[in-house]
């Protein structure tokens, strides 16, 4: 498969974040004493504002092989199935246009696929010009003692002239951090049992 | 369909509301022949437990037969099922480990951030009971669509009476884990708090288990006696010491195990209690732990402590230094239920075990509201209700 090096700032800032928060936290001369970087991801530091970015992810076990969840990603036809609010994926080439329901009407954000390596992972981020500034990665690894897959989905958006906020808000209110955490959710559920939970008695519509 | 519905503090009621349907391939729908009302239940009824909303339908508790199938069921129409209280996919890593009042996959998604927010993580489905656990409609009504019918559900051979396997739903697996949680050895000596059914299932277990003697402690003359006809010798805490009498029963040791199946609504007049029931009045404080405290106290040093009562939320003054000094050991939980049903349904099928002694009241689920205000008044009496849809109960 192909694999693409990026080289764009963004890229470069979610790299960083992923390495450890303790290495920016050291260079920030308001912390003496200077503590060594631990091994917890970037995103789980106490702070959410990474050099202009905002930055949230998640990880979830999922009783499957990466080839299975690799294809879950891959195939754009699934993930309307576990992304609540996605309306469609469209896709030509590289370019991945994610349609998203919102209260005012649809909203597309266009990506390109950065980053495709077979069952290990796979990111987008947005091309030049488009409305929101994003990257999304998710990461496959092997879970310990035969558990399956850790799934690890993260996202790094810049908050531009309160587009975000305006994003997130059309998002029917919900912080993008509990969205992404809820999705990976229905992703396992429908992997692992081939239906997503509902306490509904009776069906929509 | 008909359905008993919870609208508030002591305010149940019977409303007619739609039919359930097959929402997801592997869901059935029931048409429920018995249901009971549970312990728990009186949780509900009294407003303790977080995340309830007006119109719920109650019940969790229930058996009956399979009307309608998903692509996906194992169950075929017409089969009389027995459907545990707990909702589980079968297939997630807990499931997989027989923990299955943890299943990942149960709870919808949305349902899960109070649990998380409350307890760190999310807990299983369970049928009628709190929004935190799902919100699924339960089974004090006619018809209940059962998710993961292929897992859940055990099928019942024809010729059984209802009575005599309705508590695989929940309590007679609960009482067992219990017993089973106290890891006994033989000759051991338990002592049980409360001898409502899951206390009196427990000390029924205990017994086939093993236990060299069992004490159930209580306050309830009627429930003290049923327990005493099980085998278990009996302390009346209005007229006895409890920690005193249990270590002069177990020859100035205490006992081995404890169970605390009293749970959040400890009875009683000590200072602590007192103080835990003016608090979870005025909502500061949500559970009254008094049974537990007692147990922690009582039990024997490096002994084992098991906890079928259900709390919901934080206790004051929990004797935390006992637990660790002693050198104690706790084992609680929702029930595993599927893990207990074929092994207890093979016990009840062969006579070992019978429940049916538990059942003082049968009435038509049209008159589930005065089951409620007696099971929850008249707790001597009223030791177990039996609601069936349509009929008229005796």
């Amino acid at each position: 498969m192909p694999r693409r090096q990026s080289d764009l700032p963004l890229a470069a800032a979610v790299l960083a974040l992923t390495v450890g928060a303790g290495l920016a936290a050291g260079a920030m001369l308001k912390s003496p004493p200077r503590r060594p970087p631990d091994s917890a991801p970037g995103r789980t530091a106490r702070r959410s504002h990474f050099g202009g970015y905002q930055v949230a992810g998640r990880t979830v076990t999922i009783n499957a092989p990466r080839s299975r969840l690799y294809q879950m990603w891959r195939n754009p036809d699934h993930l309307p199935d576990f992304m609540e609010g996605l309306a469609a994926v469209q896709v030509s080439g590289d370019e991945v246009t994610w349609v998203i329901d919102t209260p005012d009407g649809h909203l597309a954000v266009e990506t390109r696929l950065v980053e495709d390596r077979e069952n290990e992972a796979l990111a987008w981020r947005s091309v030049d010009g488009a409305e929101i500034e994003i990257e999304a990665k998710v990461q496959l690894r092997d879970a310990p003692a035969g558990r399956g897959t850790e799934v690890e989905a993260h996202i790094a958006w810049r908050p531009q002239m309160g587009t975000v906020g305006q994003w997130a808000a059309r998002l029917r209110g919900t912080d993008p951090k509990v969205r992404g955490k809820q999705e990976l959710k229905r992703l396992k559920m429908l992997v692992e049992t081939g239906e997503i939970a509902t306490a509904n008695n009776r069906k929509a519509g | 369909m008909r359905a008993l519905t919870w609208h508030g503090k002591h305010d149940v009621r019977v409303d007619t509301v739609p039919d359930p349907q097959i929402v997801n391939p592997r869901d059935a729908i029931i048409e429920v022949t018995a249901t009971a009302i549970c312990g728990s239940d009186l949780h509900l009824y009294d407003a303790v437990i977080p995340g309830l909303v007006p119109g719920d339908i109650l019940g969790h508790e229930f058996m009956g037969r399979v009307v309608d199938t998903g692509p996906k069921s194992t169950l075929k129409k017409g089969d009389r099922v027995v459907v545990p209280f707990t909702i589980s996919c079968g297939a997630c890593f807990f499931c997989q480990q027989q923990q299955f009042s943890a299943c990942d996959n149960s709870n919808p998604v949305e349902k899960q951030e109070a649990s998380e927010l409350l307890y760190g993580h999310a807990m299983s489905g369970l049928f009628g009971y709190s929004h935190m656990t799902g919100g699924y409609p339960g089974g004090q009504a006619e018809y209940v669509r059962v998710p993961f019918s292929d897992v859940g559900p055990i099928v019942i051979p024809e010729g059984v009476p209802d009575e005599q396997v309705l508590f695989l739903s929940d309590i007679l697996p609960t009482g067992w884990m219990a017993a089973e949680n106290c890891d006994i050895q033989p000759g051991d000596s338990v002592a049980v708090w409360g001898c409502g059914p899951v206390g009196l299932f427990a000390i029924q277990s205990a017994l086939l288990m093993g236990a060299g003697q069992v004490i159930a402690i209580d306050h309830y003359p009627h429930r003290l006696a049923l327990a005493r006809s099980l085998g278990a010798k009996i302390i009346d805490f209005k007229q006895t010491h409890v920690l005193e009498a249990l270590m002069e029963m177990t020859g100035g040791i205490g006992p081995d195990a404890v169970i605390d199946a009293v749970g959040m609504e400890s009875h009683g007049f000590s200072p602590d209690n007192l103080m835990d029931a003016l608090k979870q009045k005025v909502g500061i404080g949500a559970d009254r732990a008094h049974a537990l405290r007692m147990a922690l106290m009582a039990v024997r040093k490096g002994g084992r402590v098991s906890i079928p009562g259900v709390y919901g939320g934080m206790a004051d003054k929990f004797p935390l230094g006992a637990l660790m000094e002693k050198g104690l050991q706790i084992r609680t939980g929702q029930t595993h239920v599927q893990k207990y049903t074929r092994q207890l349904l093979q016990r009840i099928l062969e006579g070992e075990i019978d429940t049916t002694f538990l059942i003082s009241h049968r009435l038509s689920l049209e008159d589930a509201p005065t089951g409620y205000r007696n099971f929850h008044g008249k707790q001597d009496e009223w030791t177990k209700v039996v609601l069936t849809p349509g009929t008229k109960g005796t």
